[in-house]
Parts: structure tokens; C-alpha cells; sequence
């Protein structure tokens, strides 16, 4: 099992080494010298050399992109083009903001689809099962930004029922848990759109665990339902749900861009589309690096968990 | 098409493996009993129906649009009434006649970026099957690559530094979903790579190219359609998204996206603007996922959990 850790660590290791090439590359891709494409008509001589200077466009591609590269590794992105600052500082409030807007929604909406997925299972067939499998379909099927919508407009104008801020306004200075009514709705609008995922994942391989001998014979031995249920059928039926939980939560570090762009969430997602807008290459640089780094450690951790709750797995030579 | 490989065009000749000479009848009887399964159950016909009509809006919209989609008409955010069906948006302009206008973009964007990811997807998953080994590792480790970018981060990524083109983005929103198809299928290419039929027609020499797409391609056509309708709607989520947050088309193009992006300041005093096109996607991708779903049971025939 060591060996495979290794392995699978190292492997993500040279995943994320290919992703800061491919981010990197954005720069290269650039018509032209990148400076004069960042500034554009603003660009003078003066201040087009002083934004070379600063991107190291004067030196080779692979001199840039090593000097980019060590530079984040030691927790330095840059200076934002538009801004002027360093990128740390303009990203380092949002990112505490999306994480805990990924946080809040993670916590709540993996237990309760693990759970609705295993209520499913139980009422196979029932009403209950049709309604809640054909919800979770049309939720499925729905973008993030027409979900987020549709609750501004049940719970945050006239219409309905104006119960939450229609924009998520956080306070300079502030960060997202000082405020935590505007959490409310963009947290609520990740949680619709990743729990149908998590509960037809555990719905199907629940019903199939609770189909297999050992159940029949845990029943037969005479053990309460729940006990059936909870300590013997849902152990074995949850590996998938925690691989479909972490692909989620990996796609949350993407689906906040529209979700906090709907709600004027200050986090990295409104930061990105403000930074793709200006045309804020080392900010676009940073945040997709760190978007892909979270996407990249979020599936390891889901690959060894897969290992630790899996005995088979745990035992194995690999 | 070499001379020893005369299977198909020849299914009298004895030497032909008999899966090659029977699998025809077979297949296209398979294909019209799926098509009347997926038609017969109830999310089937809602799926249909709901595509059917939006497609319809978009195709027919702007023939029977009453106005100029980009005319100044009435005041900013003019509620409905007299020949403003929906009133007006917060410009000024028909919100009846900019939604009749803005699906066609949507549903042609969509369509293509599905078209690129899954024809790519196809390709590369099918070769890395077949192929195995070094090939396999290869191209699974570059998808590997593009998957760890969420779509939209890719999407947005390419748009600084090329700049909000049309192409580009159907491009990149359909290259994106193509390391996504291949795994797919790769793994049902897998399991038909090792039947008796495939070994036959490598035997009698039939070229690589013609044991990929004619002997294992109709092999996964299931898994193909079930994708092809899965990235579709995402597609359509994807795209729309992008114009939505004001990074794909620019105004004053009318399209569902944008539409909701110019009016989505002023939800409380005129929410037409917004909950039109938001109809529009909604049923367009509940349609498309409905259809997709009744599609995969029937031709997997028992009950499916799971996209």
C-alpha cells in the first residue's frame, strides 16, 4: 500500500507540474508582447518597460516560466497588472472567503445527499423514491446561475419571500463569517447543485448492496432494520459516494466563479472574472494555479480515502 | 477499404466471422426498439417535448419576433402591457423579441462544442483502447491534465489570452469535455477490445483505422449517445454561463445568457428580462438530461442510478 501511495502522490505531483505549464503558457499564448496586450492604448514606452521588466518578458520562455514557478512555490504570484500590487495580497482575502463558502456547503450538502441517497434506496420504488430521483435528475440538469437566480428570486426580492440579500455585500475588511447571512444563498445554490449527484451515486450503489446475500442474511438473523442498514449495507455502498463527494467538492472550486458572480461574493470566483475582464494575466495565472492545485489534492485525498475505507484496498500488495 | 477485408460489402463470403455478418440486421433492429423504449417512458416524452419546443423557439423565434430585437421602443424596465407582451428590458428594448432572437445562439454554440468534445473524445478514447499500453498511459495522462481545470477555469483561462471569440470558446468548452468522453469511452472500449470479433478482423488484416471505427466504434454507440447528451447539457450550461458572466458574446447580441446578465440589476422591478431566458435554458437542459436519462435505461434496461 505504500508503494501505491507514493506512487499516486507522485503522480499528482507531475500533474500539478503539467497544470503550471499549461497556466503558464496562457502568457506565451498572448498576440504580440504581452505587455503592450495588458496595457493596450495606456501602454508609453516608459510604462511598457516597466511592465516588462516586471513579467521578465525579456527573458527566454523557460527562463520565465522557472522564475514564475519558484516564485509561487514560495507563496509569490506576482504583481497584478491591474492593480499594481502583489497578487498575494489582492487574492488572499477572497480565497479565505470561497473556502469557507465551499466549507459551509461541502459540510452540509455530503452528509445530507449520502443521506437522502440511502432514504432512496430504502423507498425504492415508493412515491417517495420517484419524486425525490426525478427531482434530483431536473436538478441535475440545471446551471448554476439559473439556480441561483431562481432563489434571488424566491428568497431575496418582493416576489416571494425576502428573507436574504439579493447580493452577497461583505464589508471591507470583513471576511464571509462576520456576515453570515450572506453566505446563505450562494451556499444554498452549491449545495442544490452538487447534492443530486451524491445522492443517485449512493442511491444506485445502495440498492445494489441492500440486493446482495449478506444483507438478506443480516436480516434473516433477525437484526433491526436501521442496524441492517446503517452498520452493515451503507460501509459498503459509500466508496462511490466519496469519490463522486471529492469530484463535487473539486467542482466547487470551479462552480463558485458563476455562483459568486450571480451573488457579488467577494471571493476568488467574482475575483477571477474581474481579473479575466482586465485582462489580469499573473492574477488569472494565480487563481487558476490555485483552482487546479485544490481540484488535483482534493481527488489524492479522495483516491487514499477510497484506500482507508476500503479493506480490500487497505490489505492489498499494490 | 483493402481488398482482404471484404466482410461487410461480401456477407456471402464463408470465410467471414459470423459476428461480421450478422451484426447489421441486429444492430439497426436495436437501434428503432431503443428509440421506441426511450419515446415510451413518461421522462422520455418530457424531455422530448421540452427539447422539441425550444428548439422550435429557437430556430422560428425571429420570424415571429414584433420587433427589432436591438430597437430602443419603450422606457428602461416598461412593464408588459399594450404591444410589449413582456415589457421592456432595462434598455428600453422588447424582451419578447430579444428572447425570440437569443436561443439560436445557445443552441448552435452548445451544439457544436458537443459535437468537437465528443467527436475528440471518441477518438482519442477508441485509440487508447485499442492501442493499449505506452499509447494508453500517454493519453490518459494528458486528459488526466485537463481535467484537473474545472471547465469554466479553462473556458476563462484561454479568454484572457485570446480575447472573448465566439469560436474560441466553443473550441475550448468542446475540448474541455473531450478528456471527460475518452474515459468513457475508453472503459466500454475496453471490454469489446478482447472479443473474438476484433482478433477476426485483425486476422484477415483489416487496417487500424477501419478495426477502430468500424468494428469498435458500433460496439459503444450506447455509451456515445448517453455522453453526447450528458456534455450537451453541460454545454449548454457552460456556454450560457460564459455569456452570462459577460466573457462570451457582446452586446447587443441577443442571447439568453447575455440577456439575463443586462437585466439582472433590475429583477425587482421588471424580472421578465431575466426569467424568460431562464425558462429557456432551464427547459432546454432538463429536456436534454430527461432524454439523455430515458435513453440510458432503456439501453442499459434496468434501473440507473447514475449519470
Amino acid at each position: 500500500m505504500t508503494r501505491f501511495l507514493i506512487r499516486r502522490v507522485l503522480l499528482g505531483i507531475l500533474i500539478l507540474l503539467l497544470v503550471s505549464i499549461v497556466v503558464f503558457s496562457a502568457t506565451q499564448a498572448l498576440p504580440g508582447n504581452a505587455a503592450q496586450a495588458i496595457l493596450g492604448r495606456q501602454a508609453t514606452p516608459a510604462r511598457l518597460k516597466a511592465l516588462t521588466d516586471q513579467l521578465h518578458l525579456n527573458q527566454s520562455a523557460p527562463a520565465q516560466y522557472w522564475h514564475w514557478l519558484s516564485g509561487i512555490v514560495r507563496g509569490h504570484f506576482g504583481t497584478s497588472a491591474a492593480t499594481q500590487g502583489p497578487v498575494t495580497k489582492l487574492i488572499s482575502g477572497p480565497l479565505a472567503n470561497s473556502a469557507f463558502l465551499v466549507a459551509i456547503s461541502a459540510i452540509i450538502a455530503i452528509p445530507l445527499s449520502i443521506g437522502l441517497g440511502v432514504w432512496m434506496a430504502v423507498k425504492r420504488d415508493k412515491p417517495a423514491d420517484h419524486i425525490l430521483s426525478t427531482g434530483t435528475l431536473v436538478l441535475a440538469a440545471l446551471p448554476e446561475f439559473v439556480i441561483g437566480i431562481a432563489l434571488t428570486l424566491l428568497l431575496a426580492t418582493k416576489y416571494v419571500w425576502r428573507a436574504f440579500p439579493a447580493v452577497s455585500i461583505i464589508p471591507p475588511g470583513d471576511h464571509a463569517w462576520d456576515v453570515p447571512k450572506v453566505v446563505v444563498l450562494p451556499a444554498l445554490t452549491l449545495i442544490l447543485a452538487v447534492t443530486p449527484y451524491i445522492s443517485r451515486i449512493m442511491r444506485a450503489s445502495m440498492v445494489e448492496v441492500l440486493h446482495s446475500d449478506y444483507v438478506t442474511m443480516a436480516r434473516l438473523k433477525g437484526l433491526s432494520n436501521r442496524t441492517v442498514v446503517w452498520r452493515h449495507a451503507v460501509p459498503n455502498a459509500i466508496v462511490p459516494a466519496i469519490q463522486v463527494s471529492a469530484l463535487q467538492l473539486a467542482y466547487m472550486a470551479g462552480g463558485v466563479v458563476i455562483v459568486e458572480y450571480v451573488f457579488g461574493y467577494n471571493g476568488v470566483g467574482s475575483q477571477l472574472v474581474t481579473a479575466v475582464t482586465n485582462r489580469d494575466i499573473p492574477t488569472v495565472q494565480a487563481l487558476a494555479m490555485i483552482i487546479g492545485a485544490v481540484y488535483v489534492v482534493v481527488n489524492l485525498v479522495a483516491d487514499l480515502l477510497t484506500i482507508v475505507v476500503t479493506p480490500r484496498l487497505r490489505t492489498a500488495g499494490r | 477499404m483493402s481488398a482482404i477485408s471484404p466482410d461487410m460489402e461480401n456477407p456471402g463470403d464463408p470465410t467471414a466471422a459470423p459476428e461480421l455478418v450478422s451484426a447489421p440486421p441486429i444492430r439497426s433492429r436495436q437501434w428503432l426498439t431503443l428509440l421506441k423504449s426511450t419515446v415510451g417512458q413518461t421522462r422520455g416524452q418530457i424531455g422530448l417535448t421540452f427539447v422539441i419546443v425550444i428548439v422550435g423557439f429557437a430556430l422560428l423565434g425571429p420570424l415571429f419576433a414584433p420587433h427589432n430585437p436591438n430597437a430602443f421602443i419603450a422606457f428602461p424596465n416598461q412593464a408588459p402591457g399594450g404591444h410589449l407582451l413582456f415589457g421592456a428590458d432595462a434598455l428600453g428594448r422588447d424582451v419578447w423579441s430579444r428572447f425570440l432572437h437569443g436561443g439560436w445562439t445557445v443552441l448552435y454554440m452548445s451544439l457544436s462544442a458537443t459535437l468537437i468534445g465528443v467527436g475528440i473524445g471518441l477518438a482519442v478514447g477508441l485509440s487508447a483502447a485499442y492501442l493499449g499500453g505506452v499509447w494508453d498511459e500517454i493519453l490518459m495522462r494528458i486528459a488526466d491534465v485537463f481535467m484537473a481545470f474545472p471547465q469554466i477555469v479553462l473556458a476563462l483561462l484561454v479568454v484572457t489570452a485570446l480575447g472573448p471569440k465566439v469560436y474560441l470558446i466553443i473550441l475550448v468548452v468542446g475540448i474541455s469535455h473531450a478528456p471527460r468522453v475518452a474515459r468513457v469511452i475508453r472503459g466500454a472500449a475496453q471490454q469489446v477490445v478482447e472479443r473474438d470479433f476484433i482478433k477476426a478482423a485483425e486476422a484477415v488484416g483489416e487496417p487500424r483505422r477501419r478495426v477502430i471505427f468500424g468494428e469498435l466504434l458500433p460496439n459503444v454507440t450506447s455509451p456515445l449517445m448517453v455522453e453526447f447528451g450528458l456534455r450537451w447539457t453541460y454545454s449548454i450550461g457552460l456556454i450560457a454561463g460564459i455569456n452570462f458572466l459577460g466573457l462570451g458574446l457582446q452586446p447587443p447580441q441577443s442571447d439568453w445568457g447575455l440577456m439575463i446578465n443586462d437585466n439582472r440589476l433590475s429583477l425587482t422591478v421588471q424580472p421578465w428580462g431575466v426569467l424568460l431566458p431562464i425558462i429557456g435554458i432551464a427547459m432546454l437542459t432538463i429536456g436534454a438530461n430527461l432524454l439523455t436519462d430515458a435513453y440510458a435505461r432503456s439501453a442499459i434496461g434496468i434501473n440507473r442510478g447514475e449519470d
